[in-house]
């Protein structure tokens, strides 16, 4: 680590000692960068090789794979089990786990659907009731936690089969429940697509967002004597993010566009992301799944977190639930069955979000879910059924798990943890 | 018991004093009749042998545990600690002998979790000034307060954990074992630290098995035996066998034995 020959003659606070790698400079970025992953620090860069090697595959197999009007049929099939794998980063994140979110994704649709077409309630009654069904199982999930100490994932399982038979109940008689093609949230889930001129704006408005936000940090480190990124490093940054979304964009928008439920899910993440980053919650959520002991012992109401997570986790699956349900313009008896569940937990694990707690990101879910969309919709398009889709979704999720821990191993040898 | 005073203080320096404190567990009384006395820019080193009841002691001041009888006054006024909460608003800080880190979190996070400056939005920046400033202040060597507290070794970890209990501007630290798992450096960095608290004016208690760790830092020692006072010293004047035997309650006790036993095998 010493490295004195290229040791700053730096007066900023935070780089004053020798033993800091003052590696700076894009160079420098780019062999700490290659340092990490060496420590078991792999942050997206499996995600990013892994949908490499699918693009590769799946487009010299069937042409369709990359074509503008797949791309976004892709984005707005990997919406609703997104939001759902939003909610699993953040019980991820406490070292928790909810096997129970299909269910829940299924009970949310069901109880839409039945306010909506059974008892003609307006749109808004049928979501407000769906979600608050998931918040309430999530309250009733940490409640059991909290008070009885019972694993979650016992719990979760137990919930599963509960929530399973609800849903059952609530679509007797007739098993689906067909949502008229009329209802704003079926328009949501497979017509209402962002016109292309907005869609820059929002490429726009992402790049600039990310601009002040980072320059306004670096001011205000740079007027307290801490090192800071300069305003070109920035202002690259986010041009090259601009370049990188418009681009995509643009490339989407020769087909069908960007849908606004896709759009929806990014504003999720960017909200769950605010939320675990950026606030005290979001800190007291990592050092619960760090050291549950530890933050107790500074005051942070552990159970608190818990109940927080179990809540937020429940009422993201039942928002996937309905997107799910404005897709497939229904709800039935399979909706957020099967493969569900593990879909879910796998593309927030893929994505990055370790499942022994405290480490992770809400991007890990928009990365994940990309993911495993692209592999089960590049298997459909090759004709293969659903045997194949689950043993090749079980097979990624098993690779995904072991990567997780190898790296986990090697993060604890360097001193990561 | 009258407990000497350094510099003949008087005792409104007293930032800690109990009187009478006791504590049972069940049929077993913990803490009989405690006495204990600590001045402003003073080390006090708690001793005893295992089971003395010096935890108990930490534990009931920390607000872990509270005690059954007994009066604690905090900077000469009665106060009532029986929640970790009461313990900090009394101005009592405790580091545990696990330190109580997150591994998965960076210094500045651990030393401002549960705390965080603007709790909505987080004001980074403060924070991380904050941190740079009680570090310096206690001339800690971290290397950057960005990196995840497992990097650290264990002297970095201790002297992690004392700054965060200054975060709430304590008049007394509570210290439970700080040298136990660390190595000679290591010691001495964080003796040094302890040190520069009592400079700082704040009135600290250390617990430790370790009479050269006892002998180097500490101002004066209370002698806990079987819960109860046994006796407190000037550290300068009191020698080790009178501290021994304070300790074991005995003049002849293992400790003497063994060391006439090595005595006889040099000569003979």
């Amino acid at each position: 680590m010493s490295n004195d020959a290229l040791h700053l003659e730096s007066s900023n606070l935070d780089r004053q000692d020798e033993r800091l790698d003052s590696r700076s400079g894009i160079k420098g970025m780019i062999a700490g960068g290659i340092k990490s992953v060496k420590d078991g620090e792999l942050g997206v860069l499996p995600v990013i090789v892994g949908l490499i090697i699918i693009a590769v595959i799946f487009q010299s197999l069937n042409s369709v794979f990359l074509s503008p009007a797949n791309i976004s049929n892709l984005l707005m099939q990997s919406s609703a089990v997104g939001v759902i794998a939003l909610g699993i980063v953040c019980v991820l994140l406490v070292g928790e786990i909810d096997l129970s979110v299909g269910s829940v994704s299924g009970l949310s649709a069901a109880i839409f659907a039945v306010f909506l077409v059974n008892l003609g309630m307006p749109t808004i009654l049928g979501i407000v009731a769906a979600i608050a069904a998931g918040a309430i199982i999530g309250l009733i999930y940490s409640f059991i936690y909290n008070r009885f100490g019972v694993p979650s994932f016992v719990i979760t399982l137990a919930g599963l089969l509960v929530i399973f038979g609800l849903q059952i109940l609530v679509l007797k008689p007739a098993g689906t429940i067909n949502i008229p093609f009329e209802s704003p949230l079926v328009q949501f889930g497979q017509l209402l697509f962002v016109p292309q001129l907005v869609s820059y704006l929002i490429c726009a408005a992402l790049a600039a967002g990310y601009f002040v936000s980072r320059f306004m940090r670096s001011q205000k480190r740079k007027k307290n004597n801490l090192s800071h990124r300069s305003i070109r490093s920035i202002a690259l940054s986010a041009i090259l993010i601009f370049i990188l979304i418009a681009g995509i964009t643009a490339y989407v928008n020769q087909g069908r566009g960007i849908g606004w439920m896709f759009v929806s899910f990014l504003g999720l993440v960017l909200i769950v992301n605010h939320l675990l980053m950026r606030t005290s919650w979001g800190r007291s959520v990592y050092a619960v799944g760090g050291n549950e002991e530890a933050a107790r012992r500074t005051g942070i109401n552990v159970k608190r977190v818990y109940l927080s997570v179990f809540v937020a986790c429940s009422t993201l699956a039942a928002i996937g639930g309905l997107f799910a349900a404005g897709r497939l313009a229904s709800a039935a008896q399979s909706s957020g069955a099967a493969d569900t569940n593990l879909t879910a937990i796998a593309a927030a694990v893929i994505g990055g979000t370790s499942l022994f707690g405290g480490r992770g990101s809400a991007f890990s879910a928009l990365l994940g879910v990309i993911v495993i969309t692209a592999i089960s919709n590049g298997l459909i398009l090759l004709n293969l059924e659903s045997d194949v889709r689950y043993m090749v979704t079980g097979a990624v999720l098993l690779i995904a798990v072991t990567l997780d821990a190898v790296s986990r191993r090697a993060r604890t040898a360097h001193g990561r943890a | 018991m009258t407990s000497p005073t350094i510099d003949g203080k008087a005792e409104t320096a007293n930032v800690l004093r109990m009187r009478g404190v006791s504590k049972t567990f069940g049929a077993v009384a913990a803490l009989k009749n405690v006495d204990l006395d600590v001045n402003r820019g003073e080390v006090l080193a708690l001793v005893g042998d295992n089971g003395a009841g010096k935890s108990t002691l930490i534990k009931i001041l920390s607000g872990v545990f509270s005690s059954d009888s007994g009066t604690i006054y905090i900077d000469g006024k009665e106060r009532a600690i029986t929640s970790p909460a009461d313990a900090r608003s009394a101005g009592i800080a405790t580091v545990y002998q696990d330190l109580a880190l997150c591994d998965n979190l960076t210094v500045v996070n651990n030393l401002f979790l549960g705390q965080e400056i603007s709790p909505a939005n987080l004001d980074e920046t403060a924070m991380e000034v904050k941190s740079w400033e009680l570090l310096k202040q206690l001339s800690a060597k971290i290397p950057s307060v960005q990196v995840a507290i497992a990097s650290l070794s264990g002297g970095q970890r201790q002297t992690v954990a004392i700054a965060r209990s200054l975060l709430g501007e304590p008049s007394l630290i509570l210290l439970d074992e700080p040298t136990a798992a660390l190595g000679v450096a290591q010691t001495a960095e964080v003796l040094n630290l302890i040190e520069r608290l009592r400079d700082n004016g704040l009135a600290v208690i250390m617990i430790t098995h370790n009479m050269v760790d006892v002998r180097a830092v500490s101002d004066r020692i209370a002698v806990l035996r079987l819960g109860q006072n046994n006796g407190v010293f000037l550290t300068k004047d009191v020698s080790n066998s009178d501290l021994v035997a304070s300790i074991t309650g005995a003049t002849d006790n293992e400790v003497t034995r063994r060391e006439s036993r090595v005595h006889q095998d040099q000569e003979g």
